[in-house]
């Protein structure tokens, strides 16, 4: 297992990255049998102390945060996982389509891409948000689609660099096609920085939902999401106090949602910033 | 005509034309709707004479190129129409809010373009030390945190904890301006420490670059001071890539604006974007949609003709 001696020589960053990736995924793997209770409904008095059973407190409806949290993970990381993917699947595809067909479909698709990059992401997607209304679909699909632009500019320059080898040259005279082209020679070199750029997406793409949950437009209560939380318990900082335990849980009622996020992605940069050292090492 | 005034122009108009089209694209996305404007107002329950009526006031008889173009010019006269919430001219309604939106971007790009400057040729001369480390490792807790984030553990610390600035940046059309400032402080600093990390990692790529060149040896050999040869020799060679990354990061602030205004309650063009977004106000959801845009694609095409123009190989052609 090549992977398996990588990991043995790792920094420490990486494994601290990749230790923390994986407590997210199994929080979120596994939300329902570790949250103590369940994500909409009521489980106590309103804004309940930090103290058992209640150990992160209740929120402004008397639901237990810590639930909220645990499932949170699943949410606000599963959307924001199925995005990335999505985006992936449809950039990676029209830029090595672009790349190895060329031409008028690539001129077309690159000033496309230009265009949906003129602006900034948050602007598009607040207009189109305007028109679709806010759904979970919507949301995934927008994003998608306006992250997409962006592996696709990777992955086509990528895939121009590979086609100018001399292996494609001869595979194309041996008479391959397109779709063989791309499987056997191009996607298989192409794999270590695309697989940096989908963790570096993943982070933005999270960031991104997020931030639309935390603004109101993303998901919709009463699903449990880290942005939202952040937005319902925003007005408590006011009564924040830190000469006190009890009052000084306020001021961190929204930094525990926020520092989940964040944590997340430093996280995911630690092992990306590994995973590209280790491609550029290899490349030498 | 000189090469150097043949790619202005050229350069000049792709931006132009970008402008034209991403305002279409605001445009027209409106025409995505299911129905139209009118069936969204009035409801699906509308009769039809009340539909034509409503229509013909909004102009939705016409077709759409002649509504773009009505639009457009418009828009460039500072007439968007009419909010669909409110009934009242989008023009006066965004005119106050634009300006608080430029006047905190500025106050951040005021702090924020000096101070990383000066740290990233700070990092750059003391390259490979603990300070260069700590300059980078900021770098990456800046780009992972979300900008609210940031903003609520300022707001615990410097308006809930010690009281020295208001958590809430409330402003008012006639206020002072050292009144103004004060109140948009902790806003503009949470965009400082979210811009500045990455100016200052840039600014010390394009002089680390530099300083391997041989003319930097070269005067470092004749026993130059350090600061010389950097002020001298190295800085106005890093100029371009270093306007460059200034300009695309005060881009970046004019988007980065959304989410600081709705954390502070600041009533600016981002903050009415967001609360029309959830009214569904099309028409004002298009004008800041439009502003934003235009001062991006501005922004960046400034960068690129300050690249241009500082570029020597095109100032001197041979």
């Amino acid at each position: 297992m090549p992977w398996l001696t990588h990991l043995r020589s790792a920094p420490p960053s990486a494994l601290i990255g990749l230790a923390l990736v994986l407590a997210y995924a199994l929080v979120a793997l596994f939300a329902p049998w570790l949250a103590p209770y369940p994500e909409a409904d009521a489980a106590g008095a309103q804004y309940a102390p930090w103290a058992a059973p209640h150990y992160l407190g209740t929120d402004m409806l008397g639901r237990d945060v810590l639930s909220r949290m645990i499932w949170g993970a699943r949410n606000t990381v599963g959307i924001a996982l199925v995005t990335t993917v999505l985006a992936f699947l449809l950039g990676t595809t029209a830029g090595l389509m672009a790349a190895t067909v060329g031409g008028l479909a690539d001129t077309l698709a690159s000033r496309l891409a230009d265009v949906l990059m003129a602006v900034p992401s948050l602007i598009f997607a607040l207009l189109i948000l305007t028109i679709t209304g806010t759904s979970v679909v919507a949301l995934v699909l927008v994003i998608a689609v306006l992250d997409s632009t962006r592996v696709f500019r990777l992955s086509r320059a990528v895939a121009q660099g590979i086609l100018t080898m001399d292996y494609i040259e001869v595979a194309r005279m041996r008479g391959e096609g397109l779709f063989w082209l791309i499987r056997r020679e191009v996607l298989p070199n192409a794999a270590a920085p695309l697989i940096a750029e989908f963790g570096l997406r993943f982070c933005f793409v999270f960031l991104f939902i997020s931030a639309l949950s935390f603004l109101g437009l993303g998901l919709q209560p009463p699903t449990a999401d880290w942005g939202s939380m952040v937005r319902e318990s925003a007005k408590l900082i006011a009564f924040a106090n830190f000469s006190t335990w009890q009052t000084a849980t306020f001021g961190l009622a929204p930094l525990l949602p926020a520092g989940a996020i964040a944590l997340l992605t430093v996280a995911v940069n630690l092992v990306v910033d590994w995973v590209l050292r280790l491609s550029s090492g290899l490349k030498e | 005509m000189s090469p150097i005034l043949k790619v202005l122009l050229r350069r000049l108009a792709l931006g132009a034309l970008t402008l034209l089209i991403v305002s279409a694209i605001i445009f027209l996305a409106v025409e995505m709707l299911p129905g139209d404007i009118a069936t969204e107002i009035l409801g699906q329950s509308a009769t039809e004479e009340t539909l034509a009526a409503l229509r013909e006031k909004l102009g939705l008889d016409q077709p759409a190129v002649v509504r773009y173009l009505d639009w457009v010019t418009g828009a460039l006269t500072g007439d968007f129409g009419m909010s669909l919430a409110n009934q009242r001219p989008i023009g006066a309604l965004i005119a106050d809010r634009a300006f608080n939106t430029f006047f905190l971007a500025g106050h951040a790009a005021l702090i924020a373009v000096p101070l990383s400057l000066f740290l990233g040729l700070v990092a750059a001369l003391y390259r490979e030390t603990l300070l260069d480390r700590l300059i980078s490792t900021s770098t990456l807790a800046a780009i992972s945190f979300p900008e609210y984030f940031v903003a609520y553990i300022l707001i615990l610390l410097f308006a809930v904890q010690l009281g020295w600035f208001p958590s809430l940046a409330s402003v008012e059309p006639g206020m002072a301006l050292a009144d103004r400032l004060h109140a948009t402080f902790l806003p503009a600093l949470t965009m400082t420490l979210i811009v500045t990390a990455h100016m200052m990692r840039m600014t010390r790529a394009a002089i680390v670059n530099l300083l391997a060149l041989p003319y930097v040896e070269m005067a470092q050999l004749k026993g130059m001071r350090r600061w010389r040869v950097i002020a001298v020799h190295a800085l106005p060679n890093a100029l371009a890539p270093i306007v460059n990354v200034i300009a695309l990061n005060l881009a970046y602030l004019i988007v980065g604006v959304v989410l600081v205004e709705v954390v502070f309650v600041y009533p600016g063009l981002g903050q009415l974007l967001v609360d029309s977004v959830a009214k569904r106000d099309f028409p004002v959801v298009q004008a800041a949609c439009l502003i934003f845009a235009a001062t991006y694609i501005l922004l960046n095409l400034a960068a690129d003709l300050i690249a241009i123009l500082s570029n020597p190989r095109l100032l001197h052609p041979r």
